[in-house]
């Protein structure tokens, strides 16, 4: 790392770690989350809410399949509702942790050392939510393996090529990468609780998880180079995964679907939301767990200006639509525009604006972007106006097309809310056990950030 | 017959620049069967004892490449061979068509090779080894820095490795039973 640029950086804002730590204190305050400190109430009444929710999710399933997806509010023209807004909502959140892990990691942003653990974690639970839309939106859940080419008795092969079957590729690739790269950077860490721990099954289950890692210099050398090639096949892999996510609309001749823009648009808009989901997570845990030395305000600050300058090509990308509707000359992507503005779904679509657009810019103020609560409260309109524009794409794009004789409108019913909001209560519920069971900051790279790991040649 | 007792002889350091410099002077006194260890990973440290030679990326590239071939062999034979379909007048091998999930295949396999390549390759899982008999290696997880010579070094002799370790001055030396 080049020593100016840090003392620069430090002198202008605040440092990626507080000063006064040692490889003790560093490992003792992260590890004592899961290793000593007791479970409190807040905890029991966080995940007890979040488990409730998941339960809640699963019932909604439950009967899914009982009675089929003609509980939801899809109708003909109408066929993707809910199901798809919120996988393309998760498979974004998703996004950020792997910006955070490996594109930071490339780019030598050490300052993404202390939260690239729980971002990581972020984006397997997210993909994880992501994932059970497609799944049970099948129809007939019980063969979504079909979606896969294995041998059948059938004789028949997937069609591949349909974007769908280029998705399922593309998201179960990065679900398989992404916990790849959370595991393998949890083994030092699984080594050394596993040398901290003091009850024996805790020893046990953390020796097991680190495979016997012992920190030899040997098993390092490959450790990084391993480390770093994936970081190098993830950044590909995730700008690939919402482009085909992207190429799932822009593929078809739907108007409003039908634009090259999509995959860059689609690409920032998941940054710009998972970063927003990174935010909600790091504030509350920095706060309750007194991690505030480690995720600094330079965190803050640096998370929120890359929501502001996603922000703005997602903004952009919303110019160029509307634009395009106009510049085309082509009446059904002209409708397609006006529709939106002012059509039945006005509201969402304005909100959509407000929450992605108009509001995020009070990131520019020093102060927003410094305040741990209103960047909080900013992070939650943008999670908010990012799973509007899915709703927009999905809907609007859908209920009125080329033949007025075939428009109609889409309403959830309480199926949808109640999936929707369940696997929010299973994210959280699965975060909660996370942070008890797991370190949530990586300890062994914390320690290369302080002075003492520099040596000299 | 008797099994050789002593694994090797371990010397505790409190940083990473001093295990590095014992590290090299160790190497240069003709010691070829070392190892160091620490509790997260040193620059230049693994070239200090004697390691130049990293498979990782090879295997890497090997597993990319047999997944990019997987990926597209696999759409072609399944598409223009086994079952050939007429989609909206393609041609059975539209190859535009396959490039995503090719691209898909080369990053799942190249990234799996990594994973498992760099497990393997390290020897891991491996749940016992000599050096955690030494109670103070706990601390190589944290805060610590250890250098090992192994009883198998053509080099070694109980007496003169341990005068040896003794004048890099350790914090503490020990004994590895194996």
């Amino acid at each position: 790392m080049d020593e100016q640029a840090k003392i620069t950086l430090n002198a202008q804002t605040a440092p990626v770690m507080e000063p006064g730590h040692t490889f003790a204190t560093v490992t003792e305050k992260i590890s004592a989350i899961v290793l000593t400190r007791p479970a409190s109430n807040g905890w029991f009444l966080g995940f007890g809410i979040a488990f409730l929710l998941t339960m809640m999710m699963l019932f909604a399933i439950g009967y899914l399949f009982l009675k089929g997806i003609g509980i939801w509010g899809v109708t003909i023209p109408i066929g993707w509702g809910f199901a798809i807004v919120n996988f393309v909502w998760w498979i974004g959140i998703g996004h950020a942790g792997t910006l955070i892990s490996a594109i930071l990691l490339l780019l030598r942003q050490t300052w993404r050392n202390s939260i690239n653990r729980f971002a990581e974690a972020m984006t397997l639970f997210a993909v994880a939510c992501a994932g059970i839309f497609p799944a049970i939106h099948v129809g007939r859940p019980w063969l979504a393996y079909w979606l896969f080419p294995y041998p059948s008795t059938m004789g028949v092969w997937p069609q591949f090529r349909s974007p769908l079957m280029w998705d399922v590729f593309a998201v179960s690739t990065y679900a398989t990468i992404s916990a790849l790269f959370w595991f393998i950077g949890l083994i030092p860490d699984m080594a050394t609780l596993r040398d901290r721990a003091t009850h024996p099954a805790a020893r046990i289950i953390y020796g097991m998880l680190s495979m016997g890692w012992r920190g030899s210099a040997r098993h390092w050398h490959r450790y990084e180079t391993a480390y770093l090639l994936l970081a190098g096949l993830a950044t590909p892999l995730v700008l690939s995964v919402h482009t085909v996510v992207s190429f799932d609309f822009a593929i078809g001749i739907v108007p409003g679907w039908h634009t090259t823009i999509f995959p860059p648009y689609f690409v920032a808009g998941a940054i710009y939301s998972g970063f927003a989901m990174v935010l909600m997570l790091a504030i509350p845990i920095r706060k309750i767990y007194g991690l505030e030395d480690f995720i600094t305000e330079l965190h803050l600050q640096n998370a929120a200006k890359v929501m502001l300058a996603t922000g703005l090509i997602v903004a952009y990308g919303y110019a160029i639509e509307a634009f395009m509707g106009w510049y085309s000359g082509d009446r059904y992507d002209a409708f397609t525009i006006w529709n939106r503005l002012h059509g039945p779904y006005a509201i969402p679509y304005w909100s959509l604006l407000a929450c992605n657009i108009f509001i995020p810019q009070v990131l520019w103020i020093r102060r927003f972007r410094t305040s741990p609560i209103l960047l909080f409260l900013v992070s939650g309109v943008i999670l908010v106006g990012m799973w509007l524009e899915r709703f927009i794409i999905v809907v609007v794009s859908l209920h009125r097309d080329f033949l007025t004789s075939s428009w109609g409108m889409y309403y959830p019913t309480r199926w949808d809310w109640m999936t929707y909001i369940g696997t929010i209560g299973m994210f959280l519920a699965a975060m909660f056990l996370f942070l008890r069971l797991l370190p949530a900051i990586s300890i062994f790279e914390m320690r290369t950030l302080l002075p003492e790991a520099e040596v000299k040649e | 017959m008797k099994r050789e007792r002593i694994y090797g002889i371990m010397a505790e350091f409190d940083s990473a620049q001093a295990l590095l410099d014992a590290a090299r002077r160790t190497h240069e006194a003709g010691y070829q069967k070392i190892d160091a260890y620490s509790p997260f990973p040193i620059e230049g440290l693994a070239e200090e004892i004697g390691f130049y030679h990293d498979e990782v990326p090879l295997v890497v590239l090997i597993g990319g490449i047999i997944g990019g071939l997987t990926g597209y062999l696999m759409q072609y034979w399944m598409s223009a061979v086994d079952y050939p379909l007429n989609i909206g007048g393609k041609p059975p091998h539209s190859w535009p068509a396959f490039i995503v999930i090719t691209f898909e295949m080369t990053i799942l396999f190249a990234g799996i090779s990594a994973v498992f390549g760099m497990l393997a390759l390290n020897g891991l899982p491996m749940p016992y080894h000599p050096v955690f008999n030494v109670p103070r290696f706990s601390s190589a997880s944290k805060d610590r820095f250890f250098l090992i010579v192994f009883s198998s070094d053509r080099k070694y002799d109980p007496a003169g490795t341990r005068s040896f370790l003794e004048a890099l001055q350790p914090r503490s030396l020990s004994e590895v039973p194996s």
